[in-house]
């Protein structure tokens, strides 16, 4: 790495200019510092894309299994390849547990989860924003504080309300507690502090309605980041495991997570069947992170959905 | 909505009596906007918030008869229970091998990744992607990989280490632990360092080369400053999560070998809903709390001497 961040000033410049335009600020003979540059680019490639491989082998064995017959998965010595390549086990596991009831579970709780955040988020932090009220500080300092406190703190006091409510094992269990989390609004509130007044002002006087101003000029302007808002929450519920593990309690309630980890066990592990479950499982956050990779990365920058 | 117009009349009697009421207006428009979250907020958040330390005054079964006991779950775990000072061992273990190792190498990675190399954007999305999906998912592909039988005892034996099952003692299962959460988490902050990294102006690299600082003197004058509100806020988030370690020893390694890798969340999970016992756990998640909001007071009253912000 030393070797890589030597020339530092150049390489910050590449990211911006074009090789050839690169070479003027330089005084070495352009080809001598061209070819070294190379090299430099080769060596780091090279090892880059060994090191990825070594880190997504987990990955590769994932669906490496998932493809193998059942008696091969830990064959000695092991091969990525087993002696056919199995699809069939994915169908296999949609039907040796209700796997497809558990990705349908899923996607409703997070979808359903994910427009519940999106539009009380825009409004409070609308709210927030832009608009006075009394008791506007006290209260938005109330939602900062509990950002702060972990998810595994409050499953106790939250379990015993669904109780309460007659509400164990249903979706509104899985959904409601976590769709009124500070987080979004919060977040929100930072990107709408950033719309120019001048554009409200300007519909004000035409006697637009606060409504309306959201509506039609902040929501579009926020796109970004309401959509980053919109695919982490997505995630956090397709990926949440304590809170359905201690609220659901039959099958066909499961979500996804639940479902791959009463998987284990059934019948002496079936590992062919859960790599093959594990692989679907993975597919709809995968996706999404893939198509929008762009935006995620300035959204987790900007808005500190960072550091886990 | 037409009043906005109005108020702009120059008649200026009127103006001071039509003010209050648009303010007025505009308060109750802003309350309308806020209570679908306020109204969950309250009871979804903040309410559980209060709710959780009450709890844990009280002998509350998940079945049957509650009765507020005082201090008693406090008293039980802090003196009479067997395991509850070895799960926060085990916590802060974990919490001490995995915040460094996860700075460490996603900054490292960041580092690497960020300023030249072609296809960038390909190799933060491929080293983020475990973190995006299911830990369980995860954590059973790794559970496959550590198996005695499984390719990582194969890989072991080529360099002639037999029986190899790190699951099998307390420091192999916390260390296989701590490499799948490493796995599993570094992709978030090493996305966060490289916005960081990318945002970094070129003329301060310019003007610190001019006055011949190298390599490492640039790294530690202008990269660490610059970075270091994104640093701080890593730390805090990295911190706060790596505290309420769950789902990576819970499909990994159950918890053992015996109480090897127990977390205090995982503790917190079997008394109150394995053991039906919600007074103890709830005095567990707020022991759990006051550590998380100590440690994060803490640094924040720290980040005064190294976070430097514009």
């Amino acid at each position: 790495m030393s070797s890589a961040t030597a020339h530092r000033p150049d390489t910050t410049r590449a990211i911006v200019q074009p090789a050839d335009l690169h070479d003027e600020y330089v005084s070495r003979p352009a080809s001598a510092r061209k070819r070294a540059r190379l090299a430099r680019e080769v060596t780091s490639q090279v090892l880059l894309t060994l090191v990825l491989l070594l880190f997504l082998m987990p990955f590769i064995w994932m669906v490496a299994t998932a493809l193998k017959p059942g008696n091969e998965v830990f064959a000695s010595p092991p091969s990525l390849f087993g002696s056919e390549i199995l699809w069939s086990n994915f169908a296999d596991a949609w039907t040796f547990v209700p796997f497809g009831r558990f990705m349908w579970n899923g996607l409703v709780v997070s979808v359903l989860g994910t427009v519940l955040v999106c539009v009380t988020s825009v409004f409070a932090a609308y709210s927030f924003a832009r608009m006075r009220f009394r008791g506007r500080s006290a209260l938005f300092a109330l939602y900062l504080v509990t950002l702060l406190v972990p998810q595994e703190v409050v499953v106790i006091p939250m379990f015993i309300f669904m109780q309460e409510l007659g509400w164990q094992n249903s979706y509104q269990a899985l959904i409601l507690p976590w769709a009124f989390t500070a987080f979004g609004t919060f977040l929100l509130r930072q990107f709408f502090l950033t719309v120019p007044r001048e554009l409200e002002e300007a519909a004000t006087v035409d006697g637009a309605s606060r409504l309306r101003i959201l509506l039609t000029i902040i929501v579009p302007i926020a796109k970004p980041a309401i959509g980053v808002l919109a695919v982490f929450t997505f995630i956090n519920y397709w990926n949440s495991f304590l809170w359905p593990l201690i609220i659901i309690s039959t099958q066909d309630m499961a979500t996804v997570p639940i479902g791959l980890n009463s998987f284990l066990g059934q019948q002496g592990n079936q590992w062919q069947l859960l790599m093959a479950a594990s692989t679907i499982s993975m597919l709809p956050t995968a996706l999404i992170v893939i198509f929008l990779q762009r935006h995620l990365v300035k959204g987790i920058a900007l808005s500190g959905l960072g550091g886990r | 909505m037409t009043s906005s117009t109005t108020a702009g009349a120059p008649t200026t009697s009127s103006a001071p009596r039509r003010a209050p009421s648009l303010k007025r207006r505009e308060a109750r428009t802003a309350y309308a906007f806020l209570a679908p979250s306020g109204v969950g907020f309250f009871a979804f958040t903040l309410g559980p918030i209060i709710a959780s330390v009450v709890i844990a005054f009280f002998a509350w079964p998940v079945f049957g008869e509650r009765s507020f006991v005082g201090f008693q779950n406090f008293v039980t775990i802090f003196t009479s229970d067997p395991i509850f000072w070895r799960t926060v061992g085990n916590t802060l273990l974990f919490v001490v091998l995995y915040v460094p190792l996860n700075f460490v190498l996603a900054l490292g990675l960041a580092l690497w990744i960020s300023p030249r190399i072609r296809g960038r954007g390909l190799y933060r999305l491929l080293f983020f992607l475990p973190a995006v999906t299911p830990i369980v998912a995860n954590a059973l592909v790794w559970r496959l990989l550590v198996q005695p039988n499984g390719v990582f005892a194969d890989i072991a034996s080529w360099f002639g280490v037999e029986q190899f099952n790190p699951l099998g003692n307390e420091a192999g299962a916390m260390a296989a632990v701590v490499a799948m959460s490493l796995w599993q988490g570094f992709g978030y902050n090493m996305l966060v360092f490289s916005a960081g990294l990318d945002s970094i102006p070129d003329h301060l690299y310019e003007a610190a080369s001019l006055d011949g600082a190298n390599a490492p003197r640039r790294f530690w004058h202008v990269t660490l400053p610059m970075l270091s509100p994104s640093l701080f806020f890593a730390a805090v988030m990295t911190l706060i999560t790596s505290f309420q370690v769950f789902a990576q020893p819970y499909v990994l390694t159950g918890g053992g070998p015996g109480v090897g890798t127990t977390t205090m969340v995982m503790y917190l999970y079997q008394r109150g809903f394995q053991l039906f016992d919600l007074g103890t756990a709830s005095a567990v998640a707020t022991v759990l709390f006051a550590i998380i909001a100590m440690i994060t007071a803490v640094q924040f009253l720290g980040q005064r001497k190294w976070v430097h912000y514009e």
